[in-house]
């Protein structure tokens, strides 16, 4: 039996809607919630629906109605002092008899730390199917399904999975990946923000937050970042880093290092990257001043996209490289600067740590 | 009184080495090793620390595969686990997360009924699809409560104490016992197998054998939830991703190769 045939089997027609799980943090909404804001808008589009933002909170001043700004139809928002911080009980809980009750067709996580709980636990409660970490989303023009388009395989394979005969329709979404909603501040109307005041009591919650410590320094995690920009010999000096530093900042994303320049004692050990040291799978590495020995590169290879600088024109970096810039560091990393300095939404680019960190810094 | 607690493992292929066939868009197996999902080796280190410290601990480890997968419980009692069950049938085959989590629900259940469960460990994610769905699934089935990405574990008796890891920090969090805990490779560094604990296990005549179960010992099982009819999500097309760069020199003056660049990260969604 094909997928469409069961499809017909089972009668959705009362299952409407897109819903997109926004994530506030100490009251601060995520970019992953804008990016799920401007996915779920052209899914709600492909199917003549509304996209309905759902925001669950304590004490939320501008957000709820800031998602009608940032493309949401409507929005639900549930206050509760239990719903201040994530609490998978209190979470699931409200959102559980949402979804039961409201019945929307397909619904958006974004695949967080926390998204990535929550999102299974309602599968599960919901007894629905859920797709991970999408890097793609699209409506099939004929069944009307959501296709849903994932890597497998540490990323050797995609796939693209569907759910014809649950509804609804659920996923969670890669952070960073979807192109983030536009604010419009010139919306007409008073916003549709619709409060709910769930009832939940702290006794029905098995698991109690204790701390939230959100100040780890992003800097030493380089295998988590999707940014490295990595420094070599070609540096020259221990000072070269402080103008890397920059050049990650502005990406959001941290420095690197080949062994060269821990030898040196240009930097410390936990920033080098290679066969003896440590490896990442970055979005983007910038190589700067690296020859690319065979030692440095099994570190790295596997970055997504990798760029390299570097005066030698022979060097065996550029055999790898994405993008390659032949000349010296020192004149095009400040041009780096300048450029992202013109592009006044790039400092808003992917990484959600530093707007949470900010956020908690405003605490 | 005995701490019972239950490690759920995975048999994976090694995506390190992972090679897919171009025509068919498929795994190409032969020659790629198998092991044990390396979170789940961190979960398993974990529930034998406990073991360490506490004088009556009782670890079951659990897998559900092909008959290949008695391979990693077996290394599982070679680091310390007493009792290994495989869950293993045709029936199981296709299972989605949903699906798989259903199936190793119902057998945890039916450890908990006879001799109860205090801990439950998964690994936070499986290397081979990395969803990390399977662990709050299975709690939200035995309606207990969860953490995940768990980087630090305190027991204390009644309850846990856990640091859950956030991009940029932590939560510390307190959980009821029972609970289900998915950790991750910061919360230890896992032992080897014990060199006679291997000649135990991997002997022609294991002193601790590994149980066979199938969906016949598992009745509580509902067989319109599991394989690949019971599985709500359905794989329709795989492909292998394009490398979407040719290498390419950027020339010319220096503020017009920056702009270059950056438009050109831009547009492939790199920035
Ligand atoms: C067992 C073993 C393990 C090792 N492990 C590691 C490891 O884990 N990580 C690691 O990195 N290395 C490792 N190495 C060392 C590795 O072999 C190389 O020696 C090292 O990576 C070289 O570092 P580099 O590229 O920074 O320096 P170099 O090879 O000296 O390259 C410097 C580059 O900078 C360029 N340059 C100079 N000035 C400028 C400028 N102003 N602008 C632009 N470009 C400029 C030069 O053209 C040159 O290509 C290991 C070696 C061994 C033997
Ligand atoms: N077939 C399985 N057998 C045993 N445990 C599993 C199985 N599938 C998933 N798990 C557990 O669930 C965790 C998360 O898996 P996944 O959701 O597939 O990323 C794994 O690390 C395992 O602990």
């Amino acid at each position: 039996m094909t997928n469409k045939q069961l499809t017909n089997l089972v009668d959705f027609s009362e299952y409407k809607g897109v819903w997109i799980i926004a994530e506030q943090r100490f009251g601060q909404v995520l970019n992953v919630t804008k990016e799920l804001l401007g996915e779920g808008k052209k899914l709600a589009t492909s199917l003549n629906c509304d996209l309905t933002a759902v925001i669950l909170g304590h004490k939320l001043i501008d957000w709820p109605a800031d998602l009608v700004r940032y493309g949401a139809d409507n929005v639900i928002y549930a206050e509760h002092e239990l719903l201040s911080d994530y609490n998978v009980d209190a979470y699931s809980k409200v959102l559980g008899n949402l979804i039961t009750t409201r019945k929307p067709e397909i619904i958006l996580f974004g695949a967080t730390s926390i998204g990535r709980e929550l999102a299974p636990t309602l599968s599960a409660k919901l007894k629905s199917g859920l797709t991970a970490d999408c890097t793609a989303l699209e409506i099939d023009p004929e069944t009307l399904n959501l296709l849903q388009t994932r890597p497998a395989f540490g990323g050797n394979l995609m796939a693209t999975i569907q759910c014809a005969n649950h509804r609804p329709q659920m996923c969670s979404v890669r952070p960073g990946v979807m192109k983030k909603a536009k604010y419009n501040n010139k919306c007409d109307g008073e916003p549709k923000v619709e409060k709910i005041i769930p009832i939940i009591t702290q006794e029905e919650l098995r698991t109690k937050v204790l701390k939230i410590d959100t100040s780890k320094s992003a800097e030493i995690a380089i295998e988590d970042a999707k940014i490295v920009v990595s420094g070599g010999r070609g540096l020259g000096n221990a000072k070269g880093f402080n103008l890397l530093r920059k050049l990650a900042d502005k990406l959001n994303g941290c420095v690197g290092s080949s062994r060269a320049c821990v030898d040196n004692g240009w930097i410390s050990k936990p920033y080098q990257v290679g066969q003896t040291g440590k490896t990442v799978r970055p979005k983007l590495y910038i190589a700067c001043g690296i020859s690319g020995a065979l030692q440095h590169i099994a570190g790295m290879e596997q970055a997504e996209c990798i760029v390299a600088i570097n005066k030698d024109p022979d060097a065996p970096i550029f055999k790898i490289a994405d993008y390659g810039i032949v000349g010296d560091l020192y004149e095009i990393i400040p041009r780096l600067i300048d450029e992202l300095d013109n592009i006044d939404d790039i400092t808003e680019v992917l990484d959600i740590c530093t707007e949470s960190v900010s956020a908690s810094n405003q605490m | 009184m005995t701490i019972n607690i239950a490690v759920c493992i995975k048999q994976v292929p090694n995506t390190n080495q992972v090679k897919i066939d171009k025509k068919t868009g498929t795994l190409i197996r032969k020659g790629i090793k198998t092991i044990c999902n390396p979170d789940d080796k961190n979960a398993m280190e974990e529930a034998l620390k406990l073991k360490d410290k506490y004088d009556d601990v009782k670890i079951t480890v659990i897998s559900m595969g092909p008959s290949q997968a008695t391979e990693i419980i077996k290394e599982a009692l070679a680091m310390g686990a007493d009792r290994g069950i495989l869950l293993s049938d045709r029936k199981f085959a296709g299972s989605d997360t949903l699906a798989t989590s259903t199936i190793l629900a119902t057998a945890l259940r039916k450890i908990q009924e006879k001799e109860g469960l205090d801990i439950i460990f998964c690994g936070r994610q499986a290397i081979d699809g990395d969803t990390a769905q399977v662990g709050p699934q299975i709690a939200q089935h035995l309606d207990l409560p969860i953490i995940s990405y768990v980087q630090e574990l305190k027991y204390l008796g009644e309850k846990v104490q856990v640091k859950r890891a956030l991009e940029n920090g932590y939560m510390q969090i307190e959980a009821q016992i029972p609970v289900v805990l998915t950790t991750i490779s910061d919360l230890n560094k896992p032992r080897y197998p014990h060199m006679r604990r291997i000649f135990d296990v991997f002997g022609k005549n294991p002193v601790i054998p590994v149980e066979t179960w199938t969906a016949d010992d598992l009745p509580d099982l509902d067989n319109t939830q599991i394989g690949l009819n019971g599985s709500p999500t359905r794989v329709i097309k795989t492909y292998t991703p394009d490398r979407t760069f040719k290498g390419e020199i950027l020339e010319g003056e220096t503020a017009h190769v920056a702009h270059i660049l950056i438009e050109s990260l831009k547009q492939k969604q790199i920035l």
